[in-house]
Formats: C-alpha cells, sequence, structure tokens
C-alpha cells in the first residue's frame, strides 16, 4: 500500500479547548475518505489541520511517501471576499501554480498549458475569459476545484463542494470528483450528503461527541453501530 | 481661456523647478497607493490607511516635540526629516494592525478605529501641549489635509520618495501573482505551500511607507482616498484582477496630475483637489457602468 497521510493520536482544540480528541486515521492512494459527523463536531477544524493551517494540540501528521505541502490541492468553502472579486477564471485557476514557482515572479509555458488542460477537464475552458464572480454556483466550483488540480494531482481536501449547488450540479460536481479518483488522485472530502458519499466514498471518518467514532472502510461502516444510524437513518428519512 | 492656462502651466512647469518636483511626486505616490488599493479594498482593509495615517500623524507630533524635526522646519512636514522616526512606526502599526485584523479576538474594524482616534487625540494634545510655532492650528491643518507642503519639497525629498517608489512598484511588480493568490484565498494559498505571512508582512511594510509619503501629497485626514478611490473606480468597470489594476493605476496617475494642475493654476490646496477630481472620475465610471448594466 501506497501510504499518502498518517495521522495519529490527533488533538484538536481552540485555545486549550478540545473540540476533536484521539483523531487516528491513514490515507493510501487512491482512497476516497469521507468525514461525516455533526455541525461543529471538528470537521472543518480536522481539515484544516490536515492543510497545515492549524496546529495539533497534540498528535502527529505525517506525509508517507514524501507528501509535501506543496502536494496537497484544496477546495475551500467560498469566503466572502471571493463574491465581489474582480477575477477572471484563468487568473484564478492559474493560481494554483503558484506552489511549484519558489520565487519566480511570472508562470512558465508550462505552468499556462496545464492551467488549460485542467479548465478544459472541468470544462470550463469556454469561459476561461469570463469574470468569477458572475459564474453561477457550479462553475465557480469547477472554477477552483481546476485550480487544485493545478497545485497537484496526488491529493485532493474538499470542505463541502456540493455546498449551495442546486442538485444537478452536485450531481456533475460528484461524478467529476469521482472520475478524478478514478484517475488517480486521493480524495478526502468533508461532506454532508450521504447519497454522494455511500455512492463514492471507499472509507469513512466519522467524528462526533468530542472524538473519532469510526474509522474504516465503507463496507465495515455501514454494518457498525454508528454508521447503521447516520447512514441508515437519514437514508429512511430521505 | 484654455490656452491661456496652458501657457501658464507650461511657464510654471519650467521654470520652477517645485512645480516640476510636486508633479513626480505626486504622480509617483498616487501610483504607489492606488497599486497597493487593489489588494486593501479586496482584503476588507479599506479603512486601515486611515488608521495608519492617524498613527503617522500621532507620530509626527511625538517627533515635533522632541525636537527630532530641525528648527529650520517648524512646519511639521518635512519628508526628510520626519522619515527617521515616523516611517518605522508606522510600518510597526501596519504590520501588528494587518496582524491583528486576521485574529478573531479583537475585530479588525474595532482595532484600527481604537488606534486611529486614539493617536489623534494623543497627537493632536502633543501638539499642544508643545507648540512648534505660535501658528498651532496652521500646523494642524497642515498635517492633516497636507496643504501646500508638497509646493516646497526639496531634491532630497524627491529622491527619496522616487527611491521608494520605485521598490514599492518592483516589489508589486515581482510578487503580482502570489499577491493575487494571496489576496484572493490565503487559506489555499498557505496550505499549497505559498508563505502567506510573509506576503502580508511585505504588504504591510508597503503600506507603511505609502502612507508616510502620501503625508505629504494630502495630509493624513485625505490619504484613504487616494488608496481607496482608484480601486473602486476601477471596478465599476473592470473584472479581472489585471484589469483592475492596470485600470486603477491610470485613473489615479491622471487624478493626480490633474488636481495638481489645478490647484497650481486656481490656489486651491493639493490634496482636497485630487481627491475631488478622483471622486468626480469615480462618479463617471459608476454612471457608466450604471448605463452598461441597463443596456446590457
Amino acid at each position: 500500500m501506497n501510504k499518502q497521510l498518517t495521522c495519529q493520536d490527533l488533538t484538536l482544540g481552540y485555545d486549550g479547548k478540545t473540540v476533536l480528541g484521539g483523531v487516528t486515521f491513514e490515507v493510501n492512494a487512491g482512497d476516497y475518505l469521507c468525514i461525516v459527523g455533526e455541525n461543529g463536531s471538528g470537521k472543518s477544524t480536522l481539515m484544516k489541520t490536515l492543510l497545515r493551517l492549524k496546529t495539533p494540540m497534540s498528535g502527529k501528521i505525517s506525509g508517507g511517501e514524501g507528501l509535501k505541502a506543496n502536494e496537497i490541492g484544496y477546495l475551500p468553502q467560498q469566503t466572502v471576499v471571493q463574491k465581489d472579486f474582480p477575477a477572471s477564471v484563468r487568473e484564478v485557476v492559474r493560481s494554483g501554480c503558484l506552489n511549484r514557482r519558489g520565487l519566480r515572479p511570472y508562470y512558465t509555458r508550462a505552468e499556462k498549458q496545464l492551467a488549460e488542460e485542467n479548465m478544459q477537464k472541468l470544462g470550463i475552458d469556454k469561459i476561461a475569459k469570463r469574470c468569477y464572480r458572475e459564474l453561477s454556483g457550479g462553475q465557480q466550483q469547477r472554477t477552483l476545484l481546476a485550480r487544485a488540480l493545478c497545485a497537484t494531482r496526488k491529493i485532493l481536501l474538499l470542505d463541502e463542494p456540493a455546498a449551495g449547488l442546486d442538485p444537478q450540479a452536485t450531481a456533475d460536481m460528484y461524478a467529476l470528483i469521482a472520475d478524478l479518483n478514478q484517475s488517480g488522485t486521493s480524495i478526502i472530502m468533508v461532506s454532508h450528503d450521504v447519497a454522494a458519499f455511500l455512492k463514492y466514498a471507499t472509507h469513512v471518518l466519522h467524528v462526533g461527541e468530542q472524538k473519532m467514532l469510526f474509522f474504516g472502510t465503507k463496507a465495515d461502516y455501514l454494518t457498525s453501530d454508528v454508521g447503521e444510524k447516520y447512514a441508515g437513518g437519514e437514508n429512511n428519512a430521505e | 481661456m484654455l490656452s491661456n492656462a496652458i501657457d501658464e502651466l507650461v511657464f510654471y512647469f519650467t521654470n520652477f523647478a517645485f512645480v516640476r518636483y510636486a508633479l513626480i511626486v505626486g504622480v509617483l505616490i498616487a501610483l504607489c497607493a492606488s497599486l497597493i488599493g487593489v489588494t486593501l479594498v479586496l482584503k476588507r482593509f479599506s479603512f486601515i490607511g486611515q488608521g495608519l495615517s492617524n498613527v503617522a500623524f500621532g507620530t509626527i507630533a511625538v517627533a515635533t516635540a522632541i525636537g527630532l524635526v530641525s528648527e529650520r522646519l517648524s512646519t511639521v512636514m518635512n519628508l526628510t526629516n520626519n522619515l527617521i522616526l515616523v516611517l518605522p512606526v508606522t510600518v510597526g502599526a501596519s504590520i501588528l494592525l494587518l496582524r491583528t485584523s486576521q485574529n478573531a479576538k479583537i475585530n479588525g474594524d474595532a482595532a484600527i478605529a481604537m488606534i486611529s482616534v486614539g493617536t489623534l487625540a494623543v497627537g493632536y494634545l502633543i501638539m499642544n501641549l508643545f507648540p512648534k510655532s505660535a501658528n498651532l492650528s496652521g500646523d494642524v491643518c497642515t498635517t492633516l489635509f497636507g496643504a501646500m507642503s508638497i509646493l516646497t519639497l526639496t531634491m532630497t525629498d524627491v529622491w527619496i520618495c522616487a527611491g521608494l517608489s520605485v521598490l514599492v512598484i518592483a516589489v508589486f511588480c515581482l510578487f503580482y501573482h502570489k499577491i493575487f493568490s494571496v489576496t484572493f484565498d490565503q487559506d489555499f494559498a498557505t496550505a499549497t505551500g505559498t508563505k502567506a505571512k510573509t506576503y502580508n508582512l511585505i504588504l504591510a511594510i508597503v503600506i507603511g511607507v505609502i502612507i508616510v509619503l502620501a503625508i505629504n501629497l494630502v495630509g493624513t485626514l485625505l490619504i484613504s482616498a487616494l488608496v481607496i478611490f482608484p480601486a473602486l473606480t476601477a471596478m465599476r468597470l473592470f473584472k479581472t484582477f489585471l484589469s483592475v489594476t492596470i485600470c486603477s493605476c491610470i485613473a489615479a496617475v491622471t487624478c493626480a496630475a490633474l488636481g495638481i494642475v489645478i490647484s497650481i493654476l486656481s490656489g486651491t490646496p493639493v490634496g482636497s483637489t485630487i481627491v475631488t477630481v478622483n471622486i468626480g472620475v469615480f462618479g463617471v465610471f459608476w454612471v457608466v457602468s450604471l448605463v452598461k448594466r441597463r443596456f446590457a
């Protein structure tokens, strides 16, 4: 197995208060890991810690096969700043290439090419000159996903990739992510969407009550107590 | 009428070095301010210029009081003399403000408001306790609104100003893409290995330098106008980061040059004239954008 990310007994929190403890899991190349749990259970904090935006209170994250910070792609939730930001799709996508440039001030031809390829792959090459803030939610998410792909092909962290999208755009988004996963990119996704993770995920990390309730394959999860309650319960409700 | 004005202008320009100095310095400062303005407006830090300029005001008052400013220039406003103390303090305050804005503990806007009015009050108090000249209200007014100080620049002032401006422009050009990335999405930039903190620090230093430079041109009260108006003007009509940046530079340079020319010809205060021209141009762009939307 090709380990990409290992977390050992992570404890996360703010100002000395524990939000989430005892998180131990690993991600191997090609995995599709879903992080599920209630609102406020620390999913986003965990995500930020994996991205090294926050330091854990204790525990260790290691990159496995030499996974460096600049080999992580990240699809964040939209921020307020971006809602009226004047930027073309192309400008946003290209900015994903920044991390490999060191101090070189401008993009190389290869990087520009990479940006074009990723825009084609996600079907946004036709709107490359459009203004980001004037796009539909689905198009904006594709733009940010293309940017993440410029940053890496190894591992993508997605924070609620379908938040605020209509059903069709949501389905398209998940299909795209599944495609990327098929072609070898590992996925770590935070999502409320039970249907999506039932369909696509290979592994599940369930957090709640300030600790890790479950980590394992999807098959094991669905037969576990916590899994039956969460996935089964929500399914019945639908 | 118009040809008379042009003749007069040519006469001033060829015969008086201070007019040339004022134009060069004014245009350079406006250019730098507009470059940084795009980022500040987008990062929701529009008011930071105001806060910092008040810090500079307080520092100028202190500098005057402890006699760091030479007797030769009791006008308080000489760039070269003030630089020694005002520049480091303002840059320091800038770094501090940008950092607190990112921590949630004291809200960014509250921190800026606090520092802004605090330094203004203390500065005025110090100026009153240690008056440098008989004309105290004149001094205060000069510091706040710039008055004619830009028309009293020396050759050294011009060189220092030109040097710092070139530095600011160079930093902006070299780090243009990184500044874009950090402004658009700081978390993504950090997560993928761009040192966002370093770029925020560079940004803070550049902002501090620009504020100190701009005090000479428009005084401490009007600096925010130089920073935010060109950016807001450009954003009415342009929709990519590059075009907004370029347009705001052009708008800033045009407004500064026009404002200085008008103020020389009609004897109006330089700072407020430049800002008024900026407001006018913003108004034009705004109307055009409304018309465009109506017929789009």
